[in-house]
């Protein structure tokens, strides 16, 4: 039962690690506009430069 | 590029120009963009333009936030995008909702925490539930309050609030028992925990039923705030703005800043801003705010109310009130003391709760003294209380009104009804009668001449001779018309216009029969009639069929509002009445015992909408009825109308299922609770399943 001393602590703080982040992109206005996400992921990033 | 971490993803990725930069902020209304290329069309086309520093488009509220230098002109803006080929709106900031909507970014929150408590507290729980013994389920049950007494305390809170709003006003609503059993589970679990005296603790139950609850919440915030920002845009496409005439020059002025006393140059289609007299004799149509389908004649000097279009010839007005001192507003207290009715409606769910609650509170208490009595232990008998209270499953009859009302108002909102109130469709379901005003609702303000050929183009020409009222509707009415060549025109005052066509005498004027037209060969009479709006004849059949009895209140003549309800087959009618006589009417049909849905679009409906037990309004409403009206029908046809009570009784069906389904799991429940045998895990099982159930109900077609 002694691995529960690491394992739990870790389980948490991954949760927590969840949280934060998802949090995080609340702060950021992630949920704004959804539909215009859904879509953005299909343009292509011309400002990379061409592969060679 | 591929993003190697979460940041790389979420931060600008060099797609158009930045999103944020200093400068003007300008909102444009973008309706026909759907796709991913529209976004990067809109986006592009805004970056090649000089003076705009940043652009980004909202895909979901076909809209776009675009930060400009300050000297450039938002004309030119919509202009470049509309040779882009995209069509572009300005719209009025002051008017639409602050993006980012700070409640729902609140509830979502909570939802995060609530969801990441429940996780961790469920994991901790399966251990204990699998046979975890002493010291370990000891250490669980201390991790897991760890976990959830913080995390309860902040997601829970709207709970909290509402129960205690509710007990305040002396009422019981569906959150007082959620309330309940989320701080009792709480409570107790923390108390076992504490003595290590029972097995059970109940916090993943009582995370589980914040998170459900929640995100039932949410989903309804959501469907009704994407109906609310619709709505708020139709007001913020009319940019208030006035053309003040300051000397010799013209200002384009905000209409808050204009004064009494103001001189406002109106050009012909204008709606006047605010109250004030006209400088010239002028033709005006005062549907809006009176109701009358014809246009009246004013003389110089002559009273204009806010809201009123000049027809024919630009015209100046002079101010006599402030935007906020005008017809409109007085208008807007009347609607304010009209509202304070609805505001006593209870829904069905809290309905439900009031039966619901006593009955669960009861069963606990009685459940509470019974162990206490039989097994002498405080401890038992609030254990088995708990227990009943948490697996009563107030989480399915939470959801139950919530998840259906979201899915019914997106389902609607995508068929072009926008509903803003919460309880809107519940009310709407109610409805047995329908109330419709006449101009600008079921008629397009507009008027038909059944004329053709050669003699409309007389009339036409006879028409445009004279200024009276009567020919100048003849005149529009006729616009698709050439006028035929008369000579020796002359009007008659009080007659009509005489005039030569071809050398035989032609008239239009007063006959026996009302309005005639008089050609060399014959008598026609001219009933200027109103064009319906589409869908009119239809929406009243329909409504008919579906068993509400049809009424038309209308601020114009008895001859206008009996014509054309003859022409629709409706018998209740009133004519010439005043806006507070609509407001009055609705409320003597309440008194009545009916419930009433009122559809119009006019100021002087304003009020009665807000009477009504609900309301409706078209999209070309003036703004102050569609704010007090409940939902806003975009588009022109009234079809919808009928679309939306049915589909609001379906709704109001299907919530009564949900509340069934729910009762019907409780009835199977509450027993096993009081017998004691209820566990946390069964607490957990019965509660998921009822909640999906509900949901699934809720959401299937």
């Amino acid at each position: 039962m002694n691995v529960l001393v690491v394992l739990i602590p870790v389980s948490i703080a991954l949760g927590a690690l969840g949280l934060l982040a998802c949090l995080w992109t609340l702060r950021h206005g992630q949920y704004e506009d959804l539909e215009g996400d859904a879509a953005r992921v299909l343009l292509d990033d011309e400002t990379e430069p061409p592969e060679t | 590029m591929t993003a190697a971490c979460p940041a790389c993803a979420v931060a600008p990725v060099g797609d158009g120009p930045a999103p944020d930069a200093e400068g003007e902020v300008l909102h444009l209304s973008l309706p026909d963009i759907h796709c991913a290329s529209c976004i990067r069309g809109v986006e592009r086309t805004l970056a090649a333009l000089p003076g705009v520093r940043a652009a980004r488009v909202n895909l979901g509220r076909r809209r776009v936030r675009v930060v400009t230098a300050p000297e450039l002109d938002p004309g030119d803006v919509c202009d470049a995008l509309s040779g882009a080929g995209y069509t572009a709106l300005e719209l009025d900031e002051a008017a639409l909702a602050p993006s980012g909507d700070p409640a729902a970014r609140l509830l979502l929150a909570r939802i995060a925490v609530a969801g990441f408590a429940m996780m961790n507290v469920m994991g901790l729980s399966i251990a204990v539930w699998a046979g975890a013994e002493e010291a370990t389920r000891a250490l669980f049950h201390w991790i897991a309050a760890a976990i959830a007494l913080p995390a309860l305390a902040f997601s829970a809170v709207p709970f909290f609030a509402s129960a205690r709003d509710a007990l305040r006003a002396g009422r019981l609503n569906m959150d007082v028992p959620i309330a309940l059993a989320i701080a009792l589970a709480g409570a107790t679990s923390l108390y076992e925990t504490i003595t290590h005296e029972g097995t059970h603790a109940w916090f993943e139950a009582a995370l589980s039923l914040t998170f459900f609850l929640l995100a039932g919440r949410y989903l309804d915030l959501r469907a009704r705030a994407a109906a609310r920002s619709a709505a708020a845009e139709l007001t913020a496409l009319e940019v208030p703005r006035a053309t003040r005439i300051e000397g010799t020059a013209r200002r384009v002025v905000a209409i808050a800043d204009v004064r009494a006393g103001d001189r406002l140059a109106l050009a012909p289609a204008d709606r006047a801003p605010v109250d004030g007299t006209a400088e010239s004799a002028a033709l005006i149509d005062r549907s809006a705010v009176t109701g009358e389908a014809d246009p009246v004649a004013v003389d110089a000097g002559g009273a204009i109310c806010a809201g009123e279009i000049v027809l024919g010839s630009p015209l100046t007005l002079r101010a006599t009130a402030r935007a906020e001192d005008s017809t409109l507003r007085r208008l807007a207290r009347l609607v304010e003391i009209a509202e304070t009715g609805r505001h006593r409606h209870q829904g069905i769910a809290d309905r439900a709760a009031r039966m619901y609650a006593p009955l669960v509170h009861l069963l606990a208490g009685l459940a509470f003294a019974g162990w206490w009595f039989g097994t002498g232990s405080v401890g038992t008998g609030i254990a088995v209380a708990t227990a009943v209270l948490i697996i009563t499953c107030p989480c399915a009859l939470g959801l139950a009104v919530p998840t259906v009302t979201a899915s019914m108002t997106g389902r609607l909102f995508r068929g072009g009804i926008l509903l803003k109130s919460d309880t809107a469709l519940e009310r709407l379901a109610e409805i047995d009668t329908v109330v419709f005003d006449k101009t600008g609702t079921l008629t397009e303000g507009r008027m038909q001449v059944a004329l053709d050929g050669a003699a409309a183009g007389v009339a036409r020409a006879l028409a445009q001779a004279s200024g009276h009222p009567v020919a100048r509707a003849v005149d529009a009415a006729l616009a698709g018309h050439v006028p035929a060549p008369l000579t020796d025109l002359r009007e008659v005052t009080g007659e009509g216009v005489h005039g030569l066509w071809d050398g035989a005498p032609v008239f239009l004027g007063r006959g026996s029969a009302g309005t005639e037209l008089h050609l060399p060969d014959r008598v026609v009479p001219l009933p200027l009639e109103e064009v319906l709006r589409p869908g009119a004849e239809e929406v009243v059949a329909d409504l008919r069929a579906q068993g509400l009895d049809i009424h038309m209140l209308t601020g114009d003549t008895a001859a206008r509002g009996g014509a054309l309800a003859g022409r629709l087959g409706i018998t209740e009618v009133a004519s010439a009445v005043s806006p507070e006589g609509k407001a009055r009417a609705i409320a003597a049909l309440a008194d009545g015992g009916r419930r009433v849905l009122m559809v119009g679009d006019g100021i002087n409906d304003a009020a009665a909408l807000a009477a009504a037990h609900a309301s409706l309004a078209p999209a070309s409403a003036l703004d102050a009825a569609r704010v007090a009206a409940d939902g806003v029908l975009l588009g022109g046809d009234l079809r919808a109308i009928a679309r939306t009570t049915r589909t609001a009784r379906g709704a109001l069906a299907r919530i009564r299922q949900n509340l069934w389904i729910a009762s019907l799991y409780n009835a199977i429940a509450i027993p096993i609770a009081l017998a004691g045998l209820a566990t946390p895990l069964a607490a957990a099982i019965a509660m998921s399943t009822s909640s999906v159930t509900v949901v699934l109900n809720a959401v299937r077609r």
